[in-house]
């Protein structure tokens, strides 16, 4: 009877086990997580236009549908990345994901303060490595740092009107993503 | 022999017992942390480099991209007030009034997260469309046929949800209750 019961014991301490490393291993392996879907129709550093969610087909699901979305993959293993949106008429926003899909910082137009965001992108590693002069220590100049290599920006501009959806686009259009 | 039958039962046992818990968390929704006020959950920290395990692993599962928290949050309803889950086949009502916002929009999905089809191509409504009562309040029928003022319709479909989101407010992860952040009641009415 107590040997049942120590089998049945360290079964579920085992169980526990296989909870735990599914849960904490599956980011890493899932092959159709956001990344991976934009991964199939966005090349590497620059900017694509995703198009807008419908009732048959989304790249990613809970889409907003208020919104047009452009999207920019970045690769900073060749160096730090310029990125500029010009901000169009309602709320635009940017938001920046690592590899396995982590927000790690958002920015809006009036955060940004100015008709245009604009910032550079690096890891960590390309940060420590520039001079400490006065152009990167410039106040309004926005450096944020990517905690991986790869990852996503994701730029969003309220269209709740369709006909405001071509203006969007156009000044999502102008949004820039490229190695310096 | 009952060494080898004992290693056998305890890992068949933990195979099953492990997938099986993982299995339910990942599809249940059972992620932690989250802000619940009325019929409406939210995980605020989701969108931030703080996100759970648990919540990781559903999104990288599911392939959805969370709101960042410098850009927004966004809440999720799969029943009504009474516990009741949201069925496309009856009338429900939405009313009240929502957080402060710059603006919000609220959005009905089918379980998968996929917009519903319908002959008025509405999937949702804004801050900036809605039709408000003299006093701000406003009601939004979710029903599967036409209703006056704000309709959304639900293509008939059994079961939905409903995603308010926020953008630009100071709701957040130390938003705790209602009174800081109220959202609007769900109510369900008459049945098909």
């Amino acid at each position: 009877m107590i040997r049942l019961a120590l089998w049945i014991l360290s079964a579920l301490i085992l169980g526990g086990l296989v909870h735990l490393s599914t849960v904490l291993l599956l980011p890493s392996l899932a092959t159709q997580d956001a990344y991976a879907r934009v991964a199939a129709v966005a090349p590497v550093n620059s900017v694509i236009p995703i198009p807008a969610p419908t009732p048959e087909k989304a790249i990613m699901p809970f889409m907003d549908p208020a919104f047009t979305v452009s999207v920019c993959r970045y690769d900073l293993s060749r160096g730090p990345l310029k990125f500029s949106v010009p901000i169009s008429q309602a709320y635009t926003s940017v938001s920046f994901y690592t590899r396995s899909d982590v927000a790690y910082y958002a920015i809006n137009d009036r955060a940004a303060g100015r008709r245009v965001i604009e910032l550079d992108l690096m890891t960590a590693a390309q940060r420590a490595d520039l001079p400490d002069t006065e152009e990167v220590t410039r106040a309004d100049r926005l450096i944020v740092t990517s905690p991986t290599r790869a990852g996503l920006i994701v730029i969003r501009a309220l269209t709740p009107e369709p006909g405001g959806i071509p203006a969007a686009r156009a000044a999502l259009a102008a949004a820039q993503c490229r190695a310096q | 022999m009952r060494l080898l039958f004992g290693i056998l039962f305890a890992l068949a046992t933990a195979a099953m017992v492990g997938l099986g818990t993982t299995w339910i968390a990942l599809t249940q929704g059972l992620a932690y942390g989250g802000v619940t006020i009325g019929a409406w959950t939210a995980w605020p920290k989701n969108g931030t480099a703080g996100i759970d395990p648990y919540a990781r692993a559903m999104i990288a599962r599911n392939g959805e991209l969370p709101v960042g928290s410098g850009d927004g949050v966004s809440f999720y309803a799969r029943t009504d007030d009474a516990g009741q889950p949201l069925d496309g086949r009856c009338d429900v009502l939405v009313s009240g009034i929502t957080p402060p916002a710059r603006f919000w929009t609220m959005t009905l999905y089918d379980p998968e997260g996929l917009l519903v089809a319908n002959s008025m191509r509405r999937h949702g409504f804004t801050s900036q469309e809605i039709v408000r009562k003299a006093d701000g309040n406003f009601d939004i029928a979710i029903a599967p046929r036409a209703r006056p003022g704000n309709w959304l319709p639900t293509g008939g479909i059994e079961r939905y949800q409903l995603v308010l989101r926020l953008y630009d407010t100071p709701v957040g992860m130390a938003t705790r209750s209602g009174r800081e952040a109220p959202m609007p009641a769900i109510s369900r009415r008459a049945c098909q």
